[in-house]
């Protein structure tokens, strides 16, 4: 890591160093409650990174990011059910949906399917694990141990400490996970587009002929951030299986599926943080209107997206950095000199 | 392996593109020597856009070969023709619009290199083709003029031994097309080239050799006064001009 990428990151370890406060700070300032839901939110936030990543900076708009999601999370609870501890099983699941989603990816990618048709096939992905799913309440769904269990879905077995598996983690400490796991994936993340490769998968959604006319296998770096991207969204369905304590086949439904793009676009593509931050807000919005009868939930949700849309394509976070970019331009100090030579940072 | 002058580094046998019932590129043989700047003209329709294509990977020919330096390439995908060390610039500028100058140039250095050495070539190149003032743009806020320029400068920074432009003259002011026929020239020093031009001008500044193409085939290749004094290739293309 050089010292051009170091100044490239700094706004991710800025974010990430405020991530590892609130991480210490929240469980002492908040209620249990407010914790076990918190947990929730992050493995969402963590499902929002991944899609922030791929669609953001890969250009890939893979609309059954939840696919993923859900099935790791599935991955998870049935490996965990029957390896009786959760070490092996978070790895499983990461492995194999990393795997389901190279092998989807390279007859999307090594296809060259297009743009419109891969956001066709990874939705019809994901609804044909929710009726898939949905049906497997006979006794006779099972695997190894594990009832499948329809759409009742099948209860998650805790985090343990790491081969130790009678040793479950309180949900304060699967808070604790949660939040330290978003980190990791948000920096790691920040890093990888600062990387050779990010720049190259930036380039690719910039202009795919021209990539390739340089001589880059733009094949190849799709599948490779598609399946990366996958992966975290693996991790952040196991956290979202700890949190709620189950998994159920409504994880792949159409609302979630909309949903993940709908965090995207509200927090702003060619960001990180944006989508995490907008993640956070829109749920504890959902939950604050639920509390309510005056207003149909999905109505307010379908009007701040189109008031996005219409009002601020970019979303928050891109809109904010030019925002503060235009007035430092204006102030001739020596902020501007100082600043990168690449045109987007990792925010 | 060795290069000489004289070796063949282009070669296309009985090339053909048809789409449908046109036949856009027909039978069409070609050679190209190393170090050796040619340029294909002809009027609208004739094949040279669709001959290009075929060359870059961007078009599988109906049939016939594509040989690069020796090697089958019919039908390659544009980035396995790239990576041979082949420069491309299409006819409409493809560039990373939301990308700087300095990055787009960089993008294209670092294919070949290690970070340091693409960082020094980026620099190389942008202070060559006087890039100094726009590096920091994003590329999408350039005159069209200028994003051929950065267009050209990810071909010249892939230092690459053989260079294949479409119409890299095209809308350019007087000043930039004469620049481009320096640069074209001084490109012609260490590679070979093949150039897609419509400007006649142009052609005058830069050419050597000039085939001209003439409903997907190629009607005569010759030098350009050879070929304006002809009465046939006037009739096609210079004919209604002059």
């Amino acid at each position: 890591m050089n010292s051009g990428m170091l100044r490239q990151m700094r706004p991710t370890f800025v974010y990430a160093l405020l991530g590892v406060i609130f991480m210490f700070a929240a469980p002492s300032v908040l209620q249990l409650f407010t914790i076990i839901n918190l947990t929730t939110a992050i493995a969402l936030a963590v499902l929002a990174l991944s899609l922030a990543l791929i669609w953001g900076y890969g250009g890939i708009l893979c609309f059954g990011q939840v696919a993923f999601f859900g099935l790791g999370a599935y991955v998870y609870t049935i490996s965990a059910i029957n390896f009786g501890g959760s070490t092996w099983a978070i790895l499983m699941a990461v492995l194999v949906t990393s795997a389901f989603a190279a092998a989807l990816g390279y007859f999307i990618f090594y296809g060259r399917v297009s743009d419109v048709y891969l956001g066709v096939i990874t939705l019809t992905v994901t609804l044909i694990f929710f009726s898939l799913i949905r049906r497997t309440s006979g006794p006779e769904y099972k695997i190894g141990n594990a009832l499948l269990g329809g759409f009742n879905g099948v209860s998650s077995p805790p985090i343990n400490l790491p081969w130790n598996p009678t040793s479950f983690l309180f949900p304060e400490q699967v808070f604790y996970v949660a939040m330290a796991a978003l980190i990791l994936c948000y920096v790691f993340a920040g890093w990888l587009v600062n990387t050779k490769f990010g720049r190259v998968c930036v380039a690719i959604r910039e202009n795919e002929l021209r990539a390739e006319l340089l001589g880059y296998d733009i094949r190849a770096y799709k599948l490779g951030i598609f399946t990366i991207g996958a992966g975290i969204a693996a991790i952040g369905g196991v956290l979202f299986c700890n949190g709620v304590g189950r998994i159920t086949p409504d994880v792949f439904n159409l609302y979630n599926a909309a949903l993940t793009i709908i965090w995207v676009i509200v927090g702003g593509r060619g960001t990180l943080i944006g989508p995490v931050g907008a993640t956070f807000a829109l749920f504890y919005l959902t939950s604050a209107l639920g509390g309510q009868t005056v207003l149909n939930n999905n109505l307010v949700l379908g009007v701040i997206l189109i008031i996005f849309v219409l009002l601020v394509p970019k979303g928050v976070a891109p809109t904010i950095i030019d925002w503060v970019n235009a007035r430092r331009k204006k102030a001739p100090t020596r902020a501007r000199r100082r600043r990168g030579s690449r045109a987007e940072g990792t925010q | 392996m060795t290069r000489q002058r004289g070796d063949v580094v282009v070669e296309t046998r009985d090339l053909c593109m048809h789409f449908g019932g046109v036949r856009a590129v027909d039978q069409v043989d070609f050679t190209l020597f190393d170090r050796e700047l040619r340029c294909l003209i002809g009027p609208n329709g004739a094949g040279k856009s669709t001959f290009f294509k075929c060359l870059t990977g961007q078009l599988v020919p109906t049939s016939g070969e594509v040989l690069i330096r020796g090697q089958e390439m019919t039908g390659a995908e544009p980035f396995q023709v790239a990576s041979l060390g082949v420069g491309i610039k299409t006819q409409v500028p493809n560039v990373f619009d939301g990308l700087s100058a300095e990055e787009n140039i960089w993008l294209s250095a670092r294919r070949w290199h290690g970070d340091a050495r693409a960082r020094v070539l980026t620099a190389e190149t942008i202070e060559r083709l006087k890039l100094g003032d726009i590096r920091r743009t994003l590329v999408g806020r350039l005159a069209h003029g200028q994003r051929q320029w950065v267009e050209l400068g990810m071909v010249v920074a892939a230092e690459p031994w053989l260079v294949l432009l479409d119409e890299p003259a095209a809308g350019m002011t007087h000043e930039e097309t004469y620049r481009t026929a320096e640069l074209i020239e001084e490109i012609n020093k260490t590679s070979a080239l093949i150039v897609v031009e419509h400007d006649m001008q142009f052609i005058r500044m830069i050419s050597r050799t000039v085939t001209l193409f003439h409903e997907g085939r190629i009607l005569m290749q010759d030098t350009m006064e050879a070929i304006s004094a002809d009465k046939r290739a006037r009739e096609v293309y210079l004919g209604h001009r002059a």
